[in-house]
């Protein structure tokens, strides 16, 4: 008696193991997901979305579809980020690894302005 | 055009002999193709395409000069894929001119990218103009990547700061002015403490009767703030010019022709030797304006400038590439 229930308790450990492994594993895969898709679109002279928000160690990308170069530059305090000149279809990734609102500019058109808050 | 031959003078509010309506009321032919000049206190218009009718004496100032454009070498986009080809055709059009500019001015965005071969290019094509002195100021696409290093080695010699200097010409004190270095977010072209401190020193001993020109990329007025077309301390650099009795300002940017006069001040800016862009509000953003091929060289141009000894405004003379 105390023998089999012994196996059913290994059995159980080992299957409720394994079930636990596998779920954990599709949770990670879809929070990457989520993560590789943080884009930024820049098309007539403006930045889409212009407010983006994200969890901290997400890696923003910004494509440029306007037909002019634009630049992306944050205008914090200290500089966090900015891009080399984006001509057509160029683009400018950065990791955010720390929580907070982060404003930026296009350097060139300083009227396009946007926002990234890393929650 | 060709109907219309002389204005009198009609008003003379200002008893300065200066007819300022009937002035900008040329200056609103002047994107036809009209050529305006004060002569004796009278103005008179003539179509560019009579300018051969004109005797000598009428049609040439002390001092005459030309202003160039946003040649923004390098870019190669539907809205014109051959820059190079545009800007070989505006020298065509200097080179015709039948009164033969002195030298000309370039109110930036040379290049399109900073690239070096970019700038090369430009300076290449520029040699072939009759007007062998080439002076000029950056535009927001001059100074990407060095913050303007490279701009001032090659066009800043003699300069100060970020390439602002002033030089004089027959009697004309013409200013260099910078106005894209250091733009802030939301904001517009910006002059700066140090050029401004430099302007109010430069201009202080000159006589009120000097006629003055002042030339930069980003219109010095504001056209159209909601697409960055302003300098937000400009009012500050007018305040200093404002004992003269002739201001001519020149600017480039917005790739379309428009003038204002306000007082002794005449705002101009030229089109763009490279691509046109939509009128202020007309189109979701400022970018560049896709024409049918035939219509471009139409919306591309040159300005013509003329200065006559002792008259108090400069003819200042739009013309396209078509």
């Amino acid at each position: 008696m105390r023998r089999s229930v012994f196996i059913a308790g290994l059995a159980t450990l080992i299957l409720g193991t394994l079930g636990f492994g596998t779920g954990q594993k599709s949770y990670v895969a879809s929070a990457q997901e989520k993560m590789s898709t943080m884009e930024v679109k820049i098309d007539n002279f403006s930045f889409g979305p212009a407010t983006l928000t994200v969890p901290v160690g997400a890696t923003v990308t910004w494509t440029n579809r306007d037909d002019i170069p634009h630049t992306v530059v944050s205008t914090d305090d200290s500089k966090t980020f900015k891009s080399k000149v984006l001509d057509t279809d160029e683009k400018f990734s950065f990791t955010f690894s720390k929580v907070g609102t982060y404003p930026y500019f296009c350097s060139i058109h300083p009227k396009m302005t946007g926002k990234v808050i890393v929650q | 055009m060709s109907e219309k031959k002389k204005d009198e003078l009609l008003h003379d509010h200002n008893h300065d002999g200066v007819d300022r309506r009937g002035f900008l009321k040329c200056m609103a032919w002047a994107g036809t193709g009209a050529f305006c000049v004060m002569k004796g206190g009278v103005l008179k218009s003539y179509s560019l395409s009579r300018v051969s009718e004109i005797s000598t004496a009428d049609m040439m100032g002390e001092l005459s000069f030309v202003q160039i454009s946003d040649s923004h070498m390098g870019f190669n986009k539907p809205a014109n894929p051959d820059v190079a080809g545009t800007l070989k055709a505006a020298v065509d059009k200097i080179n015709a001119l039948s009164s033969a500019p002195e030298f000309m001015l370039h109110t930036g965005d040379i290049s399109h990218l900073s690239k070096p071969e970019e700038f090369d290019t430009v300076d290449q094509i520029l040699k072939s103009a009759a007007p062998k002195d080439v002076f000029y100021v950056p535009g927001e696409h001059d100074v990407l990547n060095d913050d303007g290093k490279q701009f001032l080695e090659r066009y800043g010699k003699g300069s100060k700061g970020a390439g602002w200097y002033s030089f004089e010409k027959k009697g004309v004190h013409f200013i260099g002015l910078v106005n894209v270095m250091n733009l802030k977010a939301g904001g517009l072209g910006t002059l700066g403490h140090d050029q401004l401190e430099w302007l109010e020193d430069d201009v202080k001993h000159l006589k009120p009767s000097t006629p003055i020109v002042v030339f930069g990329h980003i219109p010095l007025w504001s056209v159209y703030p909601e697409w960055g077309w302003g300098t937000e301390d400009s009012a500050q650099a007018l305040a200093y010019l404002k004992k003269f009795g002739s201001v001519t300002v020149l600017n480039g940017h917005i790739h379309q022709t428009m003038q204002k006069v306000e007082g002794n001040v005449t705002f101009h800016t030229a089109a763009s030797t490279a691509f046109p862009q939509p009128a202020p509000g007309k189109a979701d953003s400022p970018g560049p304006m896709k024409v049918p091929a035939e219509q471009l060289k139409s919306v591309l141009g040159i300005t013509d400038v003329n200065y006559i000894q002792g008259k108090h405004a400069l003819a200042v003379v739009d013309s396209s590439l078509a």
